[in-house]
């Protein structure tokens, strides 16, 4: 347990480096960049096996503690959030999918509403914009309360008493994390499309409910369930992923904690930005 | 205090070494390459009753930390209960146990209750739910006298009674050997006493643990307060380690750490 955090630690004590003067040249600046890129891949990549190695290997271990905190981090990650995504659907159906709606019935082309509806809500903007906001409401959280809990020596505390922290601390926070993405999303959408419709209808669009929800329901494919479950599942794990390495898995004094928060937000937009595309790739494959 | 009629490791028989180091060269742990102590070597037996002084900086947690197994030593030999501390993992949890590590202010886990503090290792390794614990925590609460404060967190308590928390957790298991990182660092002479009192009598074996003797090391700045004849004794200065022995072991040492902290270190903050 303690070999795992030191592996993710040497991979992450890049801070000697990233304070050293600045290269004489652009080349070299971009050299020292690309190098620290790849470094926090590695870094991460390496963290996320080992919290996925975790989770297999422990399995049912611990099982009285470790329950209740999965049930606290689905409750952080999901249940706690939906006030602010039952705002966040109805400004998404009023600011895109109404006008989305209207536009295609001023020109004549609600044929398009189904498949326009599935690319834009479905596939993309839910689940993204559901991992951004989760990130930003309880990622930053996540870096705050491990960074602190790193930089009080709390993480040796746990190793004395022979309690794995990647077992205690992080394999909560990645389970509730991926639900609550997905359950989330599916939330978000189920709203949007909603009260996209509702704002429509205000508008007095020519399209009955009934036209309306048979497009959505026509231009959706197995496929886009399974691929939106495993995408919002991704999600959730990678930003859980990203926020805890940079909280835990380096040494960490208090006054570091916030410029680790941030380096950890901006990570995890880019990681949930790649897995996207990954994904945009894949859909075309399909 | 009243001494007893004989030392409680006589009872014990011949056994291993409870803590073996051997050319043990020790890193501060925020720089692992800076070398705080070199080439330790250091046997506790088991039963014994050891006080470790130094001054600020010279390296006394480092050292206990090493003999936890929860820091890697940059080069030698060391072993609890014979296992070595670099190979300590999930097989060798068991022997993990047998370590109590009580940290200097406590590193009490800041959103949990006192109460859940204490019962979180004994939940999370024998798989207890808090009904199942709830005993066992009753009575670890009434030892430590810290019923009236079992449900607030450590933020909401001084810092006597995150010490008293941090005591029972790490006692909670059960532990052999327990190692206190200067123990009566912030607190008043009134706990400062119970301390004293409480861990001598874990020594000679508490009722509550079964009267088994427990081996005990601790840290601290200043000498004069552990003055016992039945305890060892052990300096830190510039990046030596130094096996002073018992009582008139210190008395006689000439070097000038050993007389300051036979003066006492600074007053402790409230």
């Amino acid at each position: 347990m303690r070999g795992d955090l030191a592996k993710a630690f040497e991979l992450a004590n890049t801070r000697v480096f990233r304070n050293a003067p600045l290269p004489k040249s652009y080349t070299d600046l971009l050299g020292r960049k690309l190098f620290l890129l790849l470094q926090t891949f590695q870094g991460l990549g390496a963290f996320a096996l080992i919290t996925l190695g975790v989770i297999f290997k422990k399995i049912g271990a611990a099982h009285n503690v470790v329950q209740p905190r999965i049930r606290q981090e689905i409750t952080r990650s999901g249940i706690a959030l939906l006030p602010m995504f039952i705002f966040v659907a109805l400004a998404l159906g009023f600011l895109v999918v109404s006008q989305t709606v209207a536009a295609l019935a001023r020109v004549g082309a609600t044929n398009y509403l189904g498949s326009t509806m599935v690319i834009v809500i479905v596939r993309e903007l839910g689940p993204l914009l559901t991992a951004v906001l989760v990130l930003a409401r309880v990622g930053t959280a996540n870096v705050i309360e491990l960074g602190t809990a790193r930089a009080l020596g709390e993480v040796e505390a746990l190793e004395a008493l022979g309690i794995d922290p990647m077992h205690y601390l992080i394999v909560p926070r990645a389970i509730g994390m991926a639900l609550g993405v997905f359950s989330l999303t599916v939330y978000l959408i189920i709203g949007a499309l909603g009260s996209g419709y509702l704002f429509a209808f205000l508008q007095d669009v020519a399209l009955t409910p009934g036209d309306y929800f048979k497009q959505i329901a026509e231009a959706l494919s197995w496929l886009d369930f399974a691929l939106l479950a495993l995408k919002t599942i991704a999600f959730g794990f990678l930003i859980a992923v990203v926020t805890c390495y940079h909280g835990l898995a380096q040494p960490l004094r208090l006054e570091d904690v916030s410029r680790v928060a941030v380096r950890a937000v901006t990570q995890g937009i880019v990681v949930c930005v790649l897995v996207d595309a990954v994904f945009i790739v894949l859909y075309l494959v399909t | 205090m009243n001494e007893p009629a004989s030392h409680p490791a006589s009872h014990l028989g011949f056994h291993p070494a409870v803590i073996a180091m051997q050319d043990v060269n020790i890193a501060t742990s925020r720089h692992a390459s800076s070398v705080v102590l070199e080439r330790v070597n250091w046997s506790v037996a088991p039963g014994e009753f050891w006080v470790v002084a130094g001054p600020q900086h010279s390296g006394k947690s480092d050292l206990l930390m090493s003999a936890a197994g929860l820091q890697t030593p940059l080069s030698g030999s060391c072993r609890v209960f014979g296992c070595e501390t670099t190979a300590f993992g999930e097989a060798q949890l068991a022997d993990r146990l047998r370590v109590g590590f009580v940290f200097e202010g406590g590193r009490l886990f800041n959103q949990l209750t006192l109460a859940e503090n204490i019962a979180l290792p004994l939940r999370y390794q024998k798989d207890l739910s808090a009904t199942e614990s709830a005993r066992a925590l009753e009575v670890y609460l009434e030892l430590f006298e810290l019923t009236p404060f079992a449900h607030l967190t450590p933020a909401n308590v001084a810092a006597n009674w995150r010490q008293r928390t941090a005591l029972a957790r790490a006692l909670i298991l059960q532990p052999e050997l327990l190692l206190l990182d200067n123990p009566l660092g912030g607190l008043d002479r009134r706990h400062r006493q119970w301390l004293l009192q409480f861990l001598d009598q874990l020594w000679r074996g508490h009722a509550s643990f079964g009267g088994r003797p427990l081996t005990l090391v601790v840290t601290t700045g200043d000498l004069r307060t552990w003055q016992h004849p039945q305890r060892q004794f052990a300096a830190l200065d510039e990046k030596t380690f130094t096996v002073l022995g018992s009582w008139p072991g210190v008395e006689s040492a000439r070097t000038s750490a050993v007389r300051e902290l036979l003066a006492g270190a600074p007053a402790p903050a409230p």
